[in-house]
């Protein structure tokens, strides 16, 4: 692994100098041939590539508008070049986004458009040579699929898209990502990303349950697989013992229980992750949600809820309606099949913000607010909540609702600066399938814009926690906020700031 | 008839043609694209009249642009501001009667000539300065600007160095219509301007300048955010649903 170093912190946000190929030499390892086929991909490299990854490229541009429109429309204002957390962080021109696109927006027009064949030195029209296609591995794995460069380029470029077709053409020849896709094989063979068996589970769980009773005193319960449930709780499986996300678990139950409703996990959806579309492949990110449809039909509960996780968020609001049918207004008989059997009063699916919020608003909860007193609390957004979803009624909800908890049980809240926060939030620099530690230097670098306006509250504001509702935040932040010179648990879950001041009463 | 209008009608109904077709097929390839996905830049609006308002907003005022930088937006907003006021000048070549609007903003439109040239200029000004915008620029990014920014300078020269006969110019182009080939005034200036106008009409569907309806075909920003509330799929997809 190469060295891992911090960036120094910047006095002036000013974007860096052009530094050509500073980080040429990152890259994920490449998938081994078992991983591979087990999710139906080429072993290694197919011997005509070129061919395939061209062919593969043209379906892409045939069954996606964004990658059409997106490949055409830029005119290299530059406007994104400084917006990636990526480029902020090394200085690579190729991680500004605009660049990355031109990795593949210039094999598109030597193959694709009239004026790269007649005309390619003029437009930067490339061959997709071998360099080229490593190129491709290298700097497509240095993008976290945050979409903050679509907010402000003038046509909404959107660089996610580009980074996802191009994985998904990759995997296509053979050249896939081991990290992403191993988490996927699991998926598939064991129900969850970690490959928690269930036996393995229900332990966790019953351990949970002990805990949170010597603690509180009363009878929090973390079932599994029950049927009749009103709730389906869908949580990242981080969330079932990795610190600090464990405590967010805690909170969830906590709020459940408070509330009176009976809610169950499932041992076949045990993950609300969803790396198919890290990928950018439609049928693996089909295949993972419909796990959760036939968990919900198979329990048959009520209502949805997703537990903390960002890009599992984004799937949820965004894709599950028309991947998996869970939402409304189909009227196709895949879709009502589920709307017959859950409760349509609710939005389907909820967020677990949406749903203690609700609780909070009608009164249902209350709080020790003073338990969280030792805190200074601040709030990170996650990219693919904040750019990517909505929560509640209104466009923006998904800003305020998880603030709003947060100033129900805290008393000390600090905002960090304009411009790093809500739709302009910095990634952590792990999202996107990059949190794998051959990528540390990466995520390290990446994630300076956020630990510089961190940096500017902790010592201006006080602040000692840095709440966020995703669980690749918060296992990034855990590994590299030391290297910013901070303490690991300075991050954390809404719902743990949650569990910490929810009054419980005797109901047992 | 002389030469040049002859040439130069044969030279602008190729290029009409090529700028119709070609634009109308790319029209139609985004549009017959499938959008499978919910993907609107969040946060979005939730209803169609809210991403209609969206879209103007993009339009009209560059909105993203502004927030991303002032002095890209100052010098791209001025130039298309510029060229907007422009084009409709150039309606008094085109159609008789004027009707008043455009009548009314001819004046506008002279001064907006200046204005165009300084932002493109502006434009052009940061591909060598600023370094990242350096290290991204193609040859034809530059020669987009210069072909503009010619244009833009041949017209002025014809309004204030050497004038041309536009009695003659609007005899010319109302004649097209009707495949009445009028004479052109024999100016150098008037066929550089000319001829370069329809190089950019025959360059348009083919380069980035498909930016203009990229715009309202961009998912991100032309999506309601209501994936809860509507079922989309692409037909493509639904196909996997029969399969099952
Ligand atoms: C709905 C129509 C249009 C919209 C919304 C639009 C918007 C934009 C925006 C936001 C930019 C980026 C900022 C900049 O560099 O100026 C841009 C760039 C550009 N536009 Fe447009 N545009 C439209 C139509 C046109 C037309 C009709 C032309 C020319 C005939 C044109 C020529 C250009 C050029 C040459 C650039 C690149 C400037 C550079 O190289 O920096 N645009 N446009
Ligand atoms: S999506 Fe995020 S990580 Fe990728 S290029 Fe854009 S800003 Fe960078
Ligand atoms: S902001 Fe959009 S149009 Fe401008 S360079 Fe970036 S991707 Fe291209």
């Amino acid at each position: 692994m190469a060295d891992v170093t911090a960036p120094p912190l910047r006095e002036f946000p000013i974007p860096p100098k052009v530094e050509p190929d500073a980080m040429a030499a990152s890259k994920p390892y490449v998938a081994p041939e078992k991983i591979q086929e087990a999710i139906g991909f080429p072993g290694q490299l197919v011997e005509n590539w070129h061919e395939k990854a061209i062919g593969r490229m043209g379906e892409l541009l045939r069954d996606y508008r964004s990658l059409r429109v997106y490949l055409d429309s830029c005119v290299h204002c530059g406007a994104c070049s400084d917006k990636c957390h990526y480029y902020l962080g090394t200085g690579d021109p190729k991680n500004m986004p605009v660049a990355r696109q031109d990795l593949m927006r210039g094999v598109y027009r030597r193959h694709f458009t009239v004026a790269g064949k007649l005309f390619p030195k003029l437009v930067g029209a490339k061959e997709l040579t071998k360099e080229v296609l490593d190129d491709w591995y290298k700097y497509y794995n240095q993008c976290s699929e945050c979409r903050r460069c679509s907010v402000f380029c003038p046509y909404g470029i959107d660089t996610a898209e580009v980074t996802m077709a191009a994985k998904e053409i990759l995997d296509s020849v053979g050249y896939g990502q081991k990290y992403s896709n191993e988490i996927i094989g699991k998926v598939h063979k064991i129900g969850n990303n970690l490959g928690l068996p269930g036996p393995a589970l229900e332990d966790t769980l019953l351990g949970l349950e002990e805990d949170t009773k010597e603690e509180t005193g009363c009878d929090v319960r973390f079932p599994l697989d029950q049927k009749g449930a009103e709730v389906l709780l869908v949580t990242p499986s981080a969330d079932f013992f990795a610190e600090p996300h464990v405590e967010s678990l805690i909170g969830y139950a906590k709020v459940f229980h408070a509330a009176g409703v009976s809610w169950t996990l499932s041992s076949h959806a045990s993950e609300a992750g969803n790396f198919g579309l890290f990928i950018g492949n439609y049928d693996q990110m089909r295949k993972i949600a419909l796990r959760i449809r036939e968990a919900a039909l198979e329990l048959g509960v009520k209502r949805i809820i997703v537990g903390e996780c960002g890009h599992a968020w984004r799937v949820a609001y965004s894709f599950w309606n028309t991947l998996a049918g869970i939402g409304a207004g189909g009227d196709d008989k895949f879709s009502v099949e589920l709307q017959s059997q859950l409760d349509m009063r609710y939005r389907q699916p909820t967020h677990i913000c949406e749903y203690t919020w609700d609780l909070i608003e009608k009164g249902a909860l209350t709080f020790d607010k003073e338990k969280n007193d030792h805190r200074v609390v601040t709030f990170h957004d996650s990219c693919n909540v904040a750019r990517a979803s909505r929560m509640g009624d209104t466009p923006g909800g998904q800003f305020e609702i998880p603030r709003n908890i947060i100033k129900a049980v805290a008393n000390n809240y600090v905002e960090m600066r304009p411009g790093t926060t809500r739709e302009a939030t910095f990634c952590c620099g792990g999202g996107g399938g990059l949190l794998t530690d051959e990528l540390l230097d990466l995520r390290v670098k990446g994630a300076l814009p956020r630990m510089e306006s961190l940096r500017e509250v902790a010592d201006g504001g006080g602040v000692n926690f840095m709440a966020t509702i995703c669980a690749i935040c918060k296992a990034q932040f855990t590994k590299i906020l030391p290297y910013y010179g901070f303490n690991r648990s300075m991050v954390g879950g809404v719902h743990q700031l949650v569990s910490a001041a929810i009054r419980l009463g005797d109901k047992h | 008839m002389n030469a040049a209008g002859i040439v130069f009608a044969v030279v602008f109904y190729a290029a009409a043609a090529v700028f119709i077709l070609g634009l109308g097929y790319r029209i139609r390839l985004y549009a017959g694209t499938p959008a499978p996905l919910k993907i609107p830049t969040t946060p979005a609006p939730t209803t169609n009249s809210g991403v209609a308002l969206r879209l103007v907003r993009e339009t009209v005022f560059f909105e993203s642009l502004f927030k991303a930088s002032l002095w890209t937006w100052l010098f791209g907003w001025a130039f298309h501001a510029a060229l907007f006021l422009v084009v409709l000048r150039h309606t008094r070549y085109f159609i008789e009667p004027l009707p008043g609007v455009l009548a009314f903003i001819q004046p506008f439109g002279i001064y907006a000539g200046f204005v165009m040239a300084l932002g493109l200029a502006g434009l052009w000004a940061r591909r060598f300065l600023v370094d990242r915008v350096r290290y991204i620029s193609t040859p034809s990014d530059h020669l987009m600007l210069a072909l503009l920014i010619a244009i833009g300078l041949s017209g002025l020269g014809m309004k204030y160095l050497v004038a041309t006969d536009v009695v003659m110019v609007k005899a010319f182009f109302t004649g097209l219509y009707t495949f009445s080939i009028q004479p052109l005034p024999s100016d150098p200036l008037l066929f550089v301007h000319l001829g370069l106008v329809a190089a950019l009409m025959i360059i348009f569907p083919y380069s980035k300048l498909l930016h203009g309806p990229g715009l309202y075909f961009s998912p991100t920003r032309n999506q309601a955010d209501d994936p809860r509330e509507r079922r989309h799929i692409a037909a493509w997809a639904a196909r996997m649903e029969s399969e099952r």
